[in-house]
């Protein structure tokens, strides 16, 4: 279990590699880029599995099973559209090939 | 074994996040963050004391075929929507994480519990604010919604949302009564803040729910204990955060405007009247004549050419134009497209190599130079007015400078204005010269026109 000021370290940390990570992108990835930070909190299915497997009456479950759903489409779609964008990327070396 | 897994996970989504930021790595960065996705839900199916496996595969199924249907199937220009939609689905996971967790209240500390009521409030602002920008981006939404007093009613809506919230934090036991009203409230609260906010805004919006559902991914992995999702949760909230921030500057909006004013409402009628004299029409022989001729091309694409499909065709010209000794380069003002970077994955569907595109402050020296300014589907970010016109809705904008090339070539499909409904003082320039037609069609033309001479 991550308690109290760890999870605060941990918290800070992961904020700053965000920040520094994306800094100098260039404007010709920022939409792959959005869709792809969208793709990575498509992490979210891993949590909404956890609340589902621990679901015990029929609301809860309900509730879960909606949870791992849109978990699952967020995931999912975020990587078929990043996917498809960034094969198109390519410099005039490789199209000439 | 399954905490193992969640780290290999965190560094591969930061590893595959960083190589996204680099045009030459980024079609395996994000290689990279799905094997970290695989790794992660894999090892959540070995989870102890877990139940409802048949049920929580059905809803993997559901959700991600109808995810992945959508995806493969979706055309390009309308990314920004798809974006969006799954966005949103993230925000409303963690709004659903939260309530499941609510309802079963066996919190260790107060501060899970407190963490989960802001990540369930977070996550169902970015739900339903997701779904009116897929709406109105879809077209399925034309209109701006705004009355008197709408930001106070919202304020008030923000507030009673609050007040449920920590009631929730208070009760021992949650009741579900009270429960149902603070998501209700929440998620109303989203669709209000964003039925305002005009389509040209949109992107940025976007970006910030995106930011949005990443911090509320991370308060839910704080209350589950689940230290892959505060990770990524975090640095997709911080990332975003800066990307919402880049976005904006680009349109020279602050991000309180954008949220906080309906875009055009405030003086969109100012300008429209004065921009005098005539408009001067070019056919496509005498155009291609122009270019062929010439040193130097730049080209300006907008959102109008992607509509009309016209960038392969275009592509396939400016090829024949550089077989003619021509240097051809493309402009890409920061919002062009729908948003930041859409034109680039427009462009390089066609098949444009990324090192003949260049951004504004790479290429706006180079208007002077240039022979003919190729302005094709763009309209708002050419109009000198941003420039000149402190009246304008779009003054301080920054804008490609085409009107400092000496012969500008604007194809248009007819003479109505740009997305922001205003009207470009560029068209009625001495050095400028209307081409009509549909995008793709006169492209045609002009293919046929140059292979001629």
């Amino acid at each position: 279990m991550i308690e109290g000021f760890t999870a605060l370290y941990i918290f800070m940390l992961a904020a700053f590699t965000g920040y520094e990570v994306i800094g100098r992108v260039p404007v010709i990835l920022h939409t792959p880029l959005m869709s792809g930070s969208n793709f990575v909190h498509g992490i979210v299915l891993v949590g909404a599995m956890v609340a589902m497997g621990h679901a015990d009456t029929d609301l809860e479950r309900f509730i879960g099973f909606l949870g791992v759903m849109l978990a699952a489409g967020n995931a999912v779609g975020g990587y078929v559209v990043t996917e498809r964008m960034l094969e198109m990327f390519k410099s005039s070396k490789e199209t000439a090939k | 074994m399954i905490e193992l897994s969640y780290f290999a996970a965190a560094v591969l989504f930061i590893l595959g996040l960083k190589r996204m930021s680099s045009p030459k790595t980024a079609r395996g960065g994000i290689v990279w963050a799905g094997a970290g996705m695989l790794v992660a839900t894999i090892a959540t199916f070995f989870v102890p004391n877990m139940h409802n496996y048949g049920l929580m595969l059905l809803a993997m199924a559901i959700g991600g075929g109808a995810a992945w249907y959508t995806g493969k199937k979706v055309a390009m220009t309308d990314m920004p929507q798809m974006i969006a939609i799954y966005n949103g689905m993230g925000g409303g996971a963690a709004a659903a994480i939260a309530a499941v967790e609510l309802l079963k209240s066996d919190f260790q500390s107060q501060s899970f519990l407190v963490l989960a009521v802001l990540g369930a409030l977070i996550g169902s602002v970015a739900f339903s604010g997701s779904m009116v920008a897929f709406a109105k981006l879809q077209g399925l939404m034309k209109k701006s919604f705004l009355f008197p007093g709408q930001q106070k009613i919202n304020l008030i809506v923000f507030g009673a949302a609050i007040v449920f919230g920590v009631l929730l934090m208070m009760s021992d036991s949650t009741s579900g009564l009270t429960l149902f009203i603070f998501f209700a409230l929440a998620l109303a609260f989203g669709i209000m803040m964003t039925l305002p906010i005009g389509g040209a805004d949109m992107p940025v919006v976007i970006s910030l729910y995106n930011a949005l559902t990443g911090l509320a991914v991370a308060f839910e992995g704080f209350v589950l204990g689940n230290a892959a999702m505060i990770i990524a949760g975090t640095v997709v909230g911080s990332a975003g955060t800066l990307l919402t921030q880049l976005m904006a500057k680009a349109m020279n909006r602050p991000i309180s405007n954008v949220l906080f004013s309906g875009f055009g409402a405030t003086g969109g009628e100012a300008s429209t009247e004065d921009a005098g004299g005539t408009l001067k029409e070019v056919d496509a022989s005498d155009a291609a004549v122009m270019m062929a001729f010439a040193s130097k091309v730049i080209i300006v694409p907008g959102y109008g050419m992607a509509v009309a499909q016209a960038q392969h065709k275009i592509w396939e010209f400016c090829k024949l134009l550089e077989d003619k000794g021509v240097t051809v380069k493309f402009a890409i003002h920061p919002v062009a497209g729908r948003m930041p970077g859409h034109m680039n994955v427009l462009l390089a569907e066609a098949g444009v190599p990324y090192d003949k595109i260049y951004d504004l402050e790479e290429i706006n020296g180079e208007f002077p130079q240039a022979d003919v300014a190729l302005i094709i589907g763009a309209n708002d970010v050419v109009n000198p007015v941003a420039r000149t016109d402190p009246n304008s809705p779009i003054y301080g904008m920054p804008i490609l400078d085409a009107d400092k090339a000496k012969n500008v070539i604007v194809v248009k499909r007819g003479r109505g204005t740009g997305f922001s409904g205003i009207e470009n003082a560029l068209f009625y320039l001495d050095n400028a010269r209307m081409l009509y037609g549909d995008g793709q069609e006169v492209a045609n033309k002009l293919i046929q026109e140059v292979k001629q001479l």
